[in-house]
């Protein structure tokens, strides 16, 4: 176990963000806060230990004994439910085999991401690290609720009773009781508003290795997606949507549609045809056999080629400052070296194993139940509700495990959602409507990792010093054009695509960041760890080349301007260390390193890789992170190993490309995520720290290509910049 | 109608024979711990066993079948089957989980024709099933651990 000590609650005075705006119904007003990873690094950020005890919305204990904690986040694999379980455990005593977790409702009142503002919703790695405190008094205040009981019930004063492993007893009167035998009089005490809370050392589960809490459902097929729902007399539905993105349909015959055998209905919904069907292969047999003609006047019908090069164009003018110091273009000037650099990105798909998909309902109340992977849900009932055209207390969402995200459940207009409440109103919610995404329908239906240029000027003094850095992007904003631009974006500038880059941490002298919103037809969206999966790349390998050209070894190059950073400086030292950096590489492979802050946590890696002609092999990946207090190690490890499987092929090979507007990568065939014999061994170090925890769920993707494009650099000799690596020129040594 | 045994029961079956096994499973038996991933064998969320031998749901027509035996996720039992749910809880394998039921059936097929597989043999038998969360390291460590307990 950790031996840490408590954080002191930030003396900055609460500021919530309370934000107002149109949700994308535009009927329905909510507060948002989407910068929730600034947020935890703020020190101006809302101070989370002065809200009140809230154990009756976050646990129940029942009479067998059983605790369940109510987890207001999606688990989408990152193991937060086993996380915000143990924080809440911990605090309350209970032994880890009476812990159960539940999917909370939709409910910002009781259930609110305390740091996205009054919003619930899961993004910016911020679920343990917004809920530390609040289920930390939770877990207290039942905890003092069942010493409470107890003390009434043996007459006995509440200062003599203890707790252990679900085991409340007073040892002078040698008697004890299980939870479940005080639950009923626990539940009628007062809540304590101010319980207190364990001194570090006092911790039992937090900073050990406790088993996952769905392990058991998830080796056994009983875990339920929502893909797995079966409501009674559900009728499963498939879309057509355009093949472009913009499109809408012409005409529709769908006669042969309709001659398919378990075809009950075609109906015509605003994101395209749907074909109602008794299950899911009749369901795509007869979409299959539409004939539609599609209206592309509105449709985005260029190639992924030709918006490329429109940003190379747009990169010449003057963009919007979103950071500048100094007079960089002077500094650069007058330097002794002057290096340059371009760096693109493709679009990229999230590809969650279990496709988009959801299930709704008319219920006998009025009422409607919505089964989801549900990500954000204050906005996901919103628009539900306005396709509806109720108000959300209509809607019920019941969450479930979610087989991946990566960000795109979380979508600003919850278009999938939106689509399954159409189709449900479109066919008068005669029946549940199974709502399924075929692969091909989720890896072309957009909201990628925007495309991004990066375009780049540094200049270094005779000593090897950088005197200015001047650095321009052009990509589409994920939140412009949403139904969040006006809240947050500022003056043009969205936080979320430059992230990483226009606040870097070095001691640049002079230094200027400028960024050109572009605004093609192709939707984006976050994508795990959002700005910061191409903003890392390209500080981390350009800082590279600094520090080649100046002669110096890159970690004490970076180290040299990390002064004021000593948390990052501290991953990028411990990873070094332990990797082994700085002794000699056998011919043929080399060592890289990166570091990174994203969402308030701090990661380095070191790469160690072998380069043949044309191909790499990335042999082992030493990770060093911070992620203050580590609540569960296991989990933080199994989320820095899953980082580096997940982003490995997007370093190496995946792209989303358009031709005349078209998606050409439609399955797993043309765009191949990781496989076994590709992944590297990955080692994982957790520095030890006293700071209130932060998140993993995202932070280890950005610093992977990085790591491993300068680990190419220190191998061959050949600087490669964009993602995916194009080794096609790559010579083994 | 189609007799279609899984798990030991015999099922009447009223499906096209053209219909993918995978999607006979989740829609017609509810039998929803095999996972729709790609539908054209290239993610392995589907992968049963057919007379014990791994096959891909998608890829198989339910009116080929015939009296072969179909083992899924929830009925695959037996000494490999319990070495590898162990091995997979003990070591918290499942991210998301999704492609866990391949993964495992995958790895059952594997340690039953080579109980003591090298990294190779795991490379052959598992590069055919994905995980988006990318939890090989582990997958591979408990394949490993499972083979300890078998020997």
């Amino acid at each position: 176990m950790l031996k840490v000590h408590p954080t002191p609650p930030a003396a900055t005075p609460s500021r919530r963000a309370f934000l107002g705006g149109a949700a994308a119904t535009g009927a329905v007003l909510i507060g948002f806060h989407l910068d929730a990873g600034k947020a935890v690094r703020a020190a101006a950020g809302p101070d989370l230990s002065t809200l009140p005890a809230q154990p009756n919305a976050f646990v129940r204990i029942a009479a067998d004994d059983t605790v369940t904690v109510m987890i207001k986040h999606l688990d989408m694999g990152q193991g937060n439910a086993t996380g915000l379980a143990t924080i809440l455990a911990d605090e309350l005593d209970a032994d880890w085999a009476q812990v159960r977790t539940a999917f909370a409702p939709a409910d910002a009142t009781l259930y609110a991401n305390l740091l996205m503002g009054p919003v619930q919703g899961t993004g910016g790695s911020t679920a343990i690290a917004n809920s530390w405190f609040q289920l930390r008094k939770a877990g207290a205040a039942a905890r003092a609720m069942l010493v409470a009981a107890a003390a009434a019930r043996w007459k006995v004063p509440a200062s003599e009773i203890t707790v252990a492993s679900g085991v409340v007893a007073h040892a002078a009167s040698n008697r004890q009781a299980r939870f479940g035998e005080l639950a009923e009089a626990a539940a009628s005490q007062p809540v304590p508003q101010e319980p207190r809370l364990k001194d570090p050392s006092q911790w039992r589960l937090i900073g050990t290795k406790v088993a996952r809490l769905d392990s058991a459902a998830k080796t056994d097929g009983s875990a339920v997606y929502a893909l797995d729902i079966r409501r009674p007399g559900q009728v499963t539905a498939v879309v057509a949507h355009a093949p472009r993105f913009g499109g809408v349909v012409a005409a529709v015959d769908d006669k042969a549609a309709r001659a398919v055998p378990g075809v009950i209905d075609v109906v015509r919904i605003p994101t395209g045809v749907a074909v109602i069907a008794k299950d899911t292969w009749s369901a795509i047999r007869g979409r299959d056999a539409l004939v539609l003609t599609w209206d592309d006047a509105g449709a985005e019908t260029r190639s992924s080629d030709a918006i490329l090069a429109s940003y190379r164009e747009m990169a010449r003018r003057p963009g919007l400052v979103a950071s500048e110091r100094g007079d960089p273009e002077a500094a650069i000037k007058g330097s002794a070296k002057v290096l340059e650099a371009e760096f693109t990105f493709p679009y990229l798909a999230h590809a969650a194993m279990e496709p988009l998909n959801a299930t709704i309902e008319r219920a006998s109340d009025g009422g409607y139940d919505v089964y989801a992977g549900c990500q954000l849900h204050s906005v996901e009932q919103a628009v539900i509700a306005g396709t509806l055209g109720v108000t959300t207390d209509k809607v019920r969402l019941h969450t479930q495990w979610a087989g991946g995200s990566f960000g795109r459940r979380a979508t600003p207009g919850a278009d999938y959602l939106a689509e399954a409440a159409a189709i449900l109103r479109a066919t008068g919610a005669k029946a549940p409507v199974h709502l399924v995404w075929t692969r091909e329908d989720d890896m072309a239906g957009g909201f990628y990792r925007p495309t991004v240029l990066h375009t780049l000027k540094a200049g270094l003094d005779a000593k090897g010093a950088i005197t200015g850095w001047t650095h321009t992007m052009v990509g589409k904003s994920i939140l412009i054009g949403s139904p969040f631009e006006t809240m947050m974006v500022k003056n043009g500038v969205d936080a979320t695509t430059v992230e990483g880059a226009s606040d870097t941490p070095y001691a640049l002298p002079a230094f200027r960041f400028t960024v050109h919103n572009a605004r093609e037809g192709v939707p984006v969206l976050w994508w795990r760890s959002v700005g910061h999966t191409h903003t890392a790349q390209v500080m981390e390998v350009f800082i590279d080349e600094l520090a080649q050209a100046a002669g110096a070894d890159p970690l004490a190059f970076r180290l040299g301007l990390l002064s004021s950073a000593p948390r990052l400086s501290g991953v990028l030292k411990l990873a070094a260390e332990k990797a082994g950096w700085g002794s000699p590489a056998a011919k043929g492979s080399g060592l890289g390193i990166a570091g990174h802050e994203s969402f308030g946590s701090y990661v380095a890696m070191v790469a160690d890789i072998t380069a043949e002609d044309a191909k790499v092999k990335v042999n082992r990946i030493v990770a060093a992170v911070d992620v203050g207090i580590a609540v569960n190690p296991d989990v933080i490890r199994a989320q820095v190993e899953g980082a580096v499987g997940f982003a490995l092929s997007s370093v190496l090979r995946n792209r989303i490309t358009l031709k005349d507007g078209v998606v050409q990568e439609r399955n797993f065939d043309a765009y191949e995520p990781t496989r076994m014999s590709e992944m590297p061994l990955v080692e994982v170090h957790i520095m030890p720290s006293t700071a209130a925890p932060t998140g993993i769920g995202e932070p280890g993707v950005p610093v992977l290509a990085p790591s491993i494009s300068n680990a190419i650099f220190a191998a061959t000799g050949q600087r490669l910049r964009s993602l995916p690596l194009d080794l096609s020129g790559m010579k083994g040594v | 109608m189609l007799t279609l045994t899984v798990n030991g029961v015999a099922h009447q079956i009223d499906a096209d024979p053209q219909t993918p096994l995978l999607w006979v499973l989740r829609d017609h038996l509810d039998k929803t711990g095999t996972k729709y991933g790609c539908g054209i064998a290239q993610c392995g969320a589907c992968t049963v066993h057919l007379d014990g031998q791994p096959v891909r749901a998608c890829q198989t027509k339910v009116g080929d079948v015939g009296t072969a035996a179909v083992t899924t996720i929830e009925g695959v039992s037996g000494r490999v089957a319990e070495a590898v749910r162990t091995a997979w809880r003990g070591l918290d394998v499942v991210q998301c989980g999704y492609c866990q039921s391949g993964q495992i059936m995958s790895a059952i097929g594997l340690l039953s024709s080579t109980p003591k597989p090298t990294d190779a043999d795991i490379d052959g038998a598992m590069d055919g099933n994905v995980c988006r969360c990318g939890t090989y390291q582990r997958i591979r460590a408990a394949i490993h651990d499972a083979a300890r307990t078998l020997a």
